[in-house]
């Protein structure tokens, strides 16, 4: 193995409930206030939803902003975030070799389409034929690029500029995992320089809720945090977008970047989920970190989905490690593939500021280390995949 | 990190497992491929080099009221009512096992590496859909908060929000190591695929890696989607003759199922186990578009780009690639514009370097493509005979290239690219060579 390079962050775009951008979520947390979520627009269901986006901002052409569904939307802006704060966006000679990995979900469905069909088919003599039929006539020409889940890398190359490679991974939680991972060691062994990752998730929707309640997944009734769900637990779907930028240390100085932070490790693996899996997975990975948790002030922000048994198996690993522990997914919601790189880009704007945000929930505890110099971010999958990642404050 | 111990043993050999830019060389040492041709690869091979298509009429759904009635499905391996995820599961099952049984590379169910997978992307399908709604019961309109108050009774595991559950399965049947990939670009999903893989040997995290693109979703709404943007041949009799790429009467391309799986190992530790190289993977080359949603950038500079950027990867420039298997969907952009951007990149030895579409035989496997054709252009270096182009029988004059018209040839290829393009702008081609002396 040739030598490992260096890996900042030199920039991050986050959008979620608490608001838009590193500040708007540095100050949510400052000032301690309860998680907003939503619990009447898709009741009995919980969602966490986003505040109203001027999308013109990011996505100035009215035709992009119409051939993208809204979580294409969501992650478009916060790539531009991203580029933004690495001061990247529109310079095409730095985009033109800036690699992507996009962790993504998609299919988002027309639904008065689909209600009109499901309707319609109760009388149709041949049912097949009537669907063919409705499909054919009704469906818009344009949904289904709204669909694929390459298409918001797509639209991120269109929209943006990022042209190096584009790169889509699928899988849920693991999915953003894996994309920082393998954009982390693309980086490091110098197959990029630079590279953005992240995904986007939005979860105010009722086909999206019905894909996650086909599992049993969704979090019903009453709001508590991730923690303290219950036997079963439940996912309460946050709408985010999250993108980093990482970059190599010797070509963000080549071009004045500064760095928000380093990215010293990425970890992730599987397992079958039988009683005990997750702790032992997760203590491996630990192991991989260790030595360089132990030498700072390090704490934990979970990404704990709220769905049971695997939150409180983490919950129960985390113990073990004995370092403070926060888990986002009580403020921000969970956003499935995006979540990792949300709590990636939260673990930087903690270090910046050298707090913690406010415990909550019986998981969330330990005090804040002076001065806070690590952040280890977990990713357990709801219902697979286990990660971990390190950062570190740049001094 | 594991360095090999094999490194060691291979001795004076070693210096030879490094490219030129001291990389670790990665082989392929495993095929296996599933199309509508058939289960396996030589069954593929003979009817793939006898100009056999395997399009035919879709028997699985109705297909009145649709444009487009036919397809490249995998009806041997179909069974009733098979969801996409089931079906494309399957299929990479199948590739995967002829591959990794040809390579007799771990154990069974321990397989040393990563698992690398292309697969379709994945939704609740409208049968599914359908049942929900008779649960629910509802009077009058079955709208989706209908669908959800019954959803968690539908019995369905862990829902439809499972785009890795492919994956998840594979890795626990073959026994990869670590967190298996899926990803997706799009129609270049395949290539982008075995380019992980060989990045992750390249950086020294694996000895070997599982690559598979599988794709088995040819269902009434993939099917209405591409048509709606007018991307399919519509030329539905007879079906063997309705995928024709780089023919002046090309009309859209033909859906299709199928999946390829490479067993992708670093040289070294091929040759310290004795296995038989198939070919080396030389290198990949990517590069993504951003003028249009489904619309190759006219310049085909991100084209050009990338067969540049895989040639470069790979230390070698144009004049040394033998056949270009190309991406030749039969769409009549798509083989306009690789035309265009193979003219660019090989210039005057553009029409004379052999390129065929096996798209003109097994359709376009979607997810699937890159790793079923750059299975194929293996076995095209392995057999040195060129598979063709068939249903060329109206050549488009602005197109000149040799496709290998109609029937097989036996030539000398020691070099060859494949092509893939992506809706989304996602372009990657991938070198393949015989195994070094």
């Amino acid at each position: 193995m040739s030598e490992r390079r260096e890996v900042w962050i030199t920039g991050v775009g986050l959008i979620t409930c608490l608001g838009e951008g590193l500040d708007a979520t540095r100050d949510f947390f400052a000032r301690g206030a309860p998680p907003p979520y939503d619990d009447r627009s898709f009741a009995p269901y919980i969602v966490h939803a986003l505040p109203p986006l001027n999308f013109d901002k990011q996505i100035p052409k009215k035709g992009d902003q119409r051939q993208m569904e809204m979580w294409q939307r969501i992650g478009v802006y916060a790539a531009g975030l991203a580029l933004g704060d690495a001061a990247l966006a529109g310079k095409p000679d730095l985009l033109d070799h800036t690699d992507m990995i996009v962790a993504a979900i998609g299919g988002e469905r027309d639904i008065p389409v689909d209600t009109a069909i499901l309707a319609g088919v109760r009388a149709a003599e041949k049912p097949g034929a009537f669907l063919n039929e409705r499909l054919m006539n009704d469906l818009r020409p344009t949904l289904f690029l709204a669909q694929l889940p390459n298409l918001l890398a797509g639209n991120i190359s269109l929209v943006h500029g990022v042209v190096g490679s584009s790169r889509t991974f699928l899988g849920e939680e693991s999915a953003g995992v894996d994309a920082v991972r393998v954009a982390q060691a693309r980086v490091a062994a110098g197959q990029s320089e630079v590279t953005l990752v992240g995904g986007a998730s939005h979860g105010a929707r009722w086909d999206h809720l019905l894909d996650f309640e086909l599992g049993g997944a969704l979090l019903k009734g009453k709001f508590a945090p991730v923690w303290d769900r219950g036997p079963e637990g439940g996912i309460a779907y946050g709408s985010l977008g999250a993108f980093l930028v990482l970059e190599s240390a010797d070509h963000a100085r080549g071009r004045g970047a500064r760095p928000r932070a380093r990215l010293n490790a990425v970890a992730s693996d599987r397992n079958k989920r039988q009683p005990g899996d997750i702790e032992m997975t997760l203590g491996r990975l630990w192991q991989a970190i260790a030595a360089q948790v132990d030498g700072g002030h390090a704490a934990v922000i979970s990404g704990a989905t709220g769905l049971e048994p695997a939150t409180s198996a983490e919950r129960h690993a985390l113990k073990q490690f004995g370092l403070p522990v926060r888990a986002s997914g009580t403020y921000i919601g969970h956003g499935i593939e995006a979540q990792f790189s949300a709590n990636l880009a939260i673990a930087t704007i903690v270090l910046e500021h050298g707090k913690l945000f406010a415990p909550l929930g019986s998981g969330d505890g330990g005090k804040n280390p002076e001065p806070l110099d690590r952040i280890v971010v977990t990713g357990v999958g709801a219902w697979r995949g286990e990660g971990l990642a390190l950062v570190e404050r740049i001094h | 990190m594991t360095q090999s111990s094999a490194a060691t043993t291979a001795g004076t050999k070693n210096t030879k497992c490094l490219d030129k830019a001291g990389r670790p060389l990665v082989a392929v040492t495993g095929i296996g491929v599933v199309t509508s041709l058939g289960v396996g690869k030589s069954d593929n091979w003979r009817k793939l080099t006898g100009g056999i298509s395997g399009v035919r009429r879709i028997s699985r759904f109705p297909t009145e009221a649709l444009k487009t009635t036919i397809a490249g499905t995998v009806d041997d391996v179909y069974q009733d009512y098979m969801a996409p995820a089931e079906l494309s599961e399957r299929i990479a099952l199948l590739a995967g096992e002829e591959a990794i049984a040809q390579s007799g590379i771990g154990s069974k169910g321990r397989f040393p590496g990563p698992l690398c997978l292309a697969p379709p992307p994945l939704e609740l399908e409208w049968p599914s859909r359908f049942k929900i709604a008779e649960m629910a019961a509802a009077n009058g309109e079955t709208g989706y908060p209908d669908l959800l108050r019954v959803a968690r009774d539908f019995g369905q595991k862990f829902g439809a929000f499972r785009f890795g559950i492919i994956g998840e399965r594979l890795a626990e049947h073959f026994g990869t190591e670590g967190s298996p990939i899926s990803l997706n670009t799009a129609c270049a999903s395949g290539a982008t695929a075995i380019q992980l893989g060989l990045e992750a040997i390249r950086r020294g995290e694996c000895e070997a890696v599982l690559a598979i693109g599988a794709d088995g979703s040819v269902t009434p709404e993939a099917l209405v989607r591409f048509s709606l943007l007018s991307a399919l041949s519509t030329q539905n009799e007879p079906p063997q003759q309705a995928s024709k790429p780089f023919s002046k009467n090309r009309d859209g391309f033909v859906m299709a199922e199928g999946a390829g799986a490479l067993v992708l190992e670093s040289l070294s530790h091929a040759r310290a186990r004795g296995a038989r190289v198939l070919g080396i993977i030389e290198g990949c080359g990517e590069k993504s578009d951003s003028f249009h949603r489904t619309r190759s950038s006219p310049d085909g500079k991100p084209i050009i780009a990338c067969m540049r950027k895989a040639l470069a990867d790979a230390g070698v420039g144009p004049d040394a690639v033998d056949y270009i298997n190309a991406h030749g969907t039969s769409t009549p952009e798509n083989d306009k514009m690789e035309h265009f951007g193979v003219a660019a990149v090989f210039g005057e030895r553009a029409a004379r370097i052999p390129i065929s579409s096996n798209k003109s035989m097994i359709g376009h496997t979607l997810t699937a493509a890159g790793a079923v054709e750059a299975a194929f252009t293996l076995l095209t270096l392995e057999h040195q005979r060129i598979p063709p182009t068939i249903n060329y029988n109206v050549p488009d004059p602005a197109i000149a290239l040799d496709v290998v018209p109609n029937a097989a040839r036996d030539a000398r290829v020691h070099r060859a690219i494949s092509n893939s393009f992506g809706f989304g702008g996602q372009n990657v081609c991938v070198v393949m060579t015989r195994e070094p002396a």
